[in-house]
């Protein structure tokens, strides 16, 4: 059982240090494409999140007892087909049984399984050695830093939307600008948590 | 047929660069390009698999059905990667090192899945073969420029060769996350520039048009998908 402050220093190094997004670049095209309001941006990011703890869940144990030691260049091609087959499962779940959840959630499902978050959290869970405890809670800390830079850049957005930019700048460049300097300000975090 | 064929191999160059005017591919664009090396490394093993996955799924594109196509591309895509994943390992370890994650990550790599949909599964095999060689090089390309804007201006070095490193004290920044998202913009910019003074469409934003999921979700982005389809409708009209 891992200890208190293991799972505490990975939450904070997923949410803020190790951002997924501003530090490690994955999920870039989300971030990008489906930041434009906050609403759809914590949408996103829920479903998103949903996703990379089960698929974090299900990965594991069939890495560590199934692929492990003999079958270790086959991760990346079972990995994808798991996340697909979690991806459908749920979507299929969800439009079944908890209806409101799917009409809020369910758009954005088809979009994740391509996503590069999700196959990258799994992969790092076991690049890192992880346990399977610490796993979780990597997916759901990288999910919540997700969810924060996605929210926060929404709201960044709305404003960039008011604003007098040159006109060389319009559109998506001034958006990346936007970005660097918000990830500027996350390299500030470096240093909290180990 | 022979200049059809050029015009399938010259596209992903430069009229439909896949970085700077389709925005596919952000992710490995924004991550590897810390060094000029790391760009033509990402960029070749991409080529590689755009190549065959192209090639495959050009040559099956009458035998998978449709409604399980999305999954079929996948499968081949990240079988593809496994190989150029366990070859670079072997023959080029600091490359690989340097990749990290990105290197299998090529499987969710928009660019290539995007092809697949968009090319290779409905045109013959010569024309994808091009199709996906253009768009590797101009990826390479790109990536390479980036890499090495970020390296001169961040380390001082181009290739690991000293440039102005004695003159200039570089600016670490470029190397940070945030160099990345701030080049990426200005080159997004200037190739902007130029597209608008030759009169081509300019990127606005990241929509659905170059989404390889958009086949498969009718409903994202809604209100997006629809501006695109009616420029698109213009366009051919």
């Amino acid at each position: 059982m891992p200890s208190l402050t293991s799972i505490t220093a990975i939450l904070l190094a997923g949410i803020l240090t190790n951002n997924m997004v501003l530090s490690k670049f994955l999920g870039i095209c989300p971030f990008l494409g489906v930041s434009k309001k906050v609403n759809t941006a914590f949408s996103m990011s829920i479903a998103v999140t949903l996703v990379m703890v089960i698929a974090s869940a299900v990965t594991w144990p069939i890495y560590n007892y199934l692929l492990y030691p003999n079958f270790t260049y086959l991760e990346t091609i079972v990995f994808i087909l798991v996340i697909a087959a979690i991806v459908q499962l749920i979507e299929i779940f969800l439009k079944k049984y908890i209806k409101p959840l799917y009409e809020a959630l369910g758009i954005y499902l088809p979009l994740i399984t391509t996503n590069c978050a999700v196959l990258g959290i799994t992969m790092l869970n076991i690049q890192n050695e992880l346990t399977y405890i610490e796993s979780l809670f990597n997916a759901l800390a990288a999910g919540l830093g997700f969810m924060l830079s996605m929210v926060l850049f929404a709201g960044i957005r709305k404003k960039l939307e008011a604003a007098d930019v040159p006109e060389f700048l319009k559109g998506l460049p001034i958006t990346l600008i936007a970005a660097a300097l918000v990830a500027l300000s996350f390299s500030g975090f470096s240093g909290i948590g180990g | 047929m022979q200049g059809n064929n050029l015009k399938y191999f010259t596209n992903g160059l430069i009229t439909e660069n896949p970085v700077l005017r389709l925005v596919l591919g952000t992710c490995p664009t924004l991550a590897v390009t810390t060094a000029a090396v790391n760009g033509i490394g990402m960029g070749v093993a991409a080529t590689a698999v755009l190549v065959c996955s192209n090639l495959a799924i050009s040559l099956l594109r009458n035998i998978i059905p449709d409604k399980v196509r999305i999954p079929a591309f996948i499968t081949i895509i990240a079988g593809f990667v496994s190989v150029v994943q366990m070859l670079v390992k072997a023959f080029t370890p600091s490359i690989d090192k340097s990749l990290g994650i990105f290197l299998p990550l090529i499987v969710v790599n928009c660019i290539i899945l995007a092809r697949a949909e968009m090319f290779a599964s409905k045109n013959s095999v010569l024309p994808s073969v091009l199709d996906g060689l253009g768009m590797g090089i101009g990826f390479t390309a790109t990536l390479t420029l980036m890499g090495s804007i970020r390296e001169l201006l961040g380390a001082g070095t181009l290739f690991g060769f000293e440039v102005t490193k004695p003159f200039i004290e570089p600016m670490t920044v470029f190397l940070l996350p945030a160099g990345g998202f701030f080049v990426f913009g200005i080159l997004i910019a200037l190739s902007n520039a130029v597209a608008k003074r030759k009169g081509k469409k300019v990127v606005e934003h990241l929509g659905c048009a170059n989404c390889p999921a958009r086949s498969s979700c009718k409903n994202a982005d809604k209100a997006s998908c629809e501006e695109i389809k009616k420029e698109e409708v213009k366009v051919n009209a």
